[in-house]
């Protein structure tokens, strides 16, 4: 555990970096990044927080029970997404045309419209569900185990 | 059913991705145990049924194509364009044959896992990565762009390589986990770079389209030797075969047989990059004969290592290297002619035949050893042969199957082994006589190792320590009865077989004009 000051200051910062995976997971389809990425960045808010705290006290606030079930929901989530489509294809883009992400931009260079995708952005989302849970869950457990201890079972 | 004919393909790979993902969820909720044993047989219910009807279309109607998200499956190339941009499947002959072998496989170790697993820990993951590794697989067999090969190859690796490792308790369970992890990673890279280096001259990723336009430059014929070297790696061919002993040993026993159909399912992908992506090279000869002599290395110093193996394991998994290598010897013989008509006609398509057909055999009767010895693990707790005994007594069943899978790898009628291996004699013998004499050879040794075995364990007076050993559970016998049973029927009917779904696969793979206008044949 870090002095107080480290603490405040991490647990203030930790929303900012919420917000900002955030920003980028929904902007995936528009912007460099998306599912993956953004989730890294909102893990490293938890890596933050692991070196600011100790991985015990993270423990207490972050249950395994709750990361795994985060992340098998993400990847149902997009699998189901992707089954959506099979009345055409799978993987086929059900949501264009539809009020849901389902503008279709105009060709060539544009200021970028948040409304289009079809189902793209939601599968970012899912994408990004997986990821913060998978990676919060690598990390914890690394820490764990270098202090001898394990992950509840 | 037309519906499920035509999204089969990508039914097979995403379902069991689905159960990946619900089989933990299932397992956290009350009487979650139950519910995922009964949840994972139907799934793997369904995608048997699956795989069946594929096939029976596949071999009816011919390649079929699966595009994703595009507006008609067959759509392989979209309107306007002149290459495929989309994600394809692509299932011929070759690639539903893999998929049965990998399907039936999965069931037998599915329900023999059952009771084999109970009252362990970290089940919901044992199973969770069982249908990830069985996705891969299939992924990999079914895909038709170079890029999915990587993925899917990499998606096996990883579940492959946490399942090897998953009695963590063994520090020799986590080193062989750990070589096959490494191994996997290495052999990645290698197939990623070589990816790499075909799409910056071609601009596409389709399997289809990129045999379409290859010119067979030197850049192309260094992708190929990085392929090459990456999937022997991943097959375990010898000199590249250092890892296989390890993991195989290691792994729990419903697994061994998943990760053993890994290594043919990289196998695949080698006769699919030699056969359909390189398939006009002119100079096949040469490639065909260092097939050849990766095979003959293989079964040589694969059964000469085996012999002296103490561990019940081991010794299997050195055979397993061994008989990898009458594979590679089969199709080698087929690649190295198949320029030449006549010989092709003559011996070189039954010799592919042979070592396509092989292919179905070992893992069959390899997975039934594996499960024997793992039977026996499960109720002595030791795999040493030097400190077994007298186990028929106790353990019938388990005697009864371990001897049909010793007779079908030693290659005696009438089991399974005895037909491939005689096509790969015959045939071999017209092309090179001195090949066929050490591939008898090496089937006599094989032979000599299991008997030697045989008795250590299974004959001999009754150990007093062993005089409480039962019988294993029902769930252990019904799987290796499924595997015992396709061996029998295999080795009765060899050609029903071969005709059957063998020879479609040799055809495909010969066929490279074929798979290439599934996809580039749409062209307006």
């Amino acid at each position: 555990m870090l002095s107080k000051i480290v603490r405040t200051v991490a647990n203030q910062l930790v929303l900012f970096i919420l917000i900002f995976g955030l920003y980028v997971i929904a902007h995936g389809h528009l912007t460099p990044g998306g599912g993956f990425q953004g989730g890294a960045v909102v893990v490293s808010g938890v890596v933050m927080l692991l070196v600011a705290f100790s991985s015990q006290d993270l423990k207490k606030s972050v249950r395994e029970r709750v990361l795994s079930i985060m992340e098998s929901t993400g990847a149902l989530i997009f699998a189901i997404l992707g089954f959506a489509g099979l009345g055409t294809v799978f993987f086929y883009n059900f949501l264009v045309g539809s009020p849901i992400f389902g503008r279709i931009p105009p060709t060539g260079p544009n200021s970028g419209d948040f409304w289009t995708g079809g189902f793209i952005p939601l599968m970012n989302f899912a994408v990004g569900l997986k990821v913060i849970a998978g990676l919060s869950a690598v990390v914890l457990a690394i820490a764990l185990f270098a202090r001898g201890e394990e992950m509840e079972e | 059913m037309d519906f499920l004919v035509t999204n089969a393909p990508i039914l097979i790979v995403a379902l069991p991705l689905v159960a990946a993902f619900a089989i933990p969820l299932i397992s956290l909720s009350r009487g979650g145990d139950r519910g995922r044993n009964v949840f994972s047989l139907a799934i793997l219910g369904l995608i048997v049924f699956l795989v069946a009807i594929l096939a029976r279309d596949v071999h009816a109607v011919g390649i079929r194509v699966y595009t994703f998200g595009a507006t008609a499956a067959e759509l392989a190339i979209p309107h306007g364009y002149t290459v495929p941009v989309r994600i394809i499947f692509e299932v011929d002959g070759m690639s539903i044959f893999m998929g049965l072998v990998i399907t039936i496989v999965a069931l037998a170790s599915l329900i023999y896992s059952l009771h084999f697993m109970k009252g362990q820990t970290g089940q919901a993951r044992f199973y969770s990565l069982m249908f990830l590794l069985y996705a891969g697989m299939m992924g990999l067999a079914f895909t038709g762009d170079m890029f999915n090969l990587f993925v899917f190859l990499e998606i096996a690796s990883i579940a492959g390589a946490a399942l090897a490792a998953y009695r963590t308790n063994r520090a020799d369970a986590v080193e062989g986990g750990f070589k096959y992890i490494v191994i996997s990673a290495i052999s990645a890279l290698l197939v990623l770079f070589a990816i790499g280096i075909l799409y910056a001259q071609y601009n596409v990723l389709s399997i289809a389209a990129i045999a379409h336009f290859m010119q067979h430059t030197t850049l192309d014929m260094i992708a190929l030797g990085l392929l090459a070297i990456a999937l022997v790696m991943k097959l375990a061919g010898v000199p590249l075969h250092m890892w296989a002993p390890d993991t195989y040993t290691v792994a729990p026993a419903g697994t061994t047989p998943m990760i053993l159909a890994a290594s043919y399912t990289s196998m695949y992908a080698l006769y699919r990059v030699t056969f359909t992506l390189y398939g006009g090279l002119i100079n096949t000869t040469t490639i065909g004969w260092i097939v050849i002599i990766v095979g003959v290395l293989s079964m040589f110093i694969g059964v000469m290592m085996a012999v002296h193996q103490t561990d019940i394991k081991r010794m299997m998994a050195y055979h397993a290297i061994s008989q990898g290598g009458y594979m590679l010897l089969g199709v080698g013989v087929g690649l190295a002619v198949i320029t030449n008509p006549a010989a092709l006609a003559n011996y070189g398509r039954d010799a592919m035949n042979g070592g396509i057909f092989h292919i179905i055999n070992h893992v069959f009767y390899k997975a039934l050893l594996f499960m024997t010895a793992e039977a026996i693990f499960f109720r002595i707790g030791t795999r040493d042969t030097n400190k077994m005994g007298g186990l028929a007594r106790n353990m019938k069943w388990t005697a009864a199957f371990y001897v049909i899978g010793a007779l079908a790898i030693s290659g005696i009628p009438p089991f399974n082994g005895f037909a491939s291996k005689l096509l790969i004699y015959e045939t071999v013998l017209k092309f090179s006589p001195v090949l066929s004499v050490i591939a008898m050879f090496v089937s006599l040794v094989t032979l000599a190792s299991f008997t030697k075995v045989f008795y250590a364990a299974f004959t001999g007076p009754e150990l007093p320590a062993y005089k409480k050993v039962k019988e294993v559970p029902k769930s252990m016998i019904i799987g290796m009865s499924i595997l015992a049973a396709f061996i029998i029927f295999f080795g009765i009917f060899p050609g029903l077989i071969v005709n059957t779904i063998v020879a479609p696969a040799t055809n495909a793979l010969i066929d490279q004009a074929g798979y290439i206008n599934a996809v580039m044949g749409a062209v307006p």
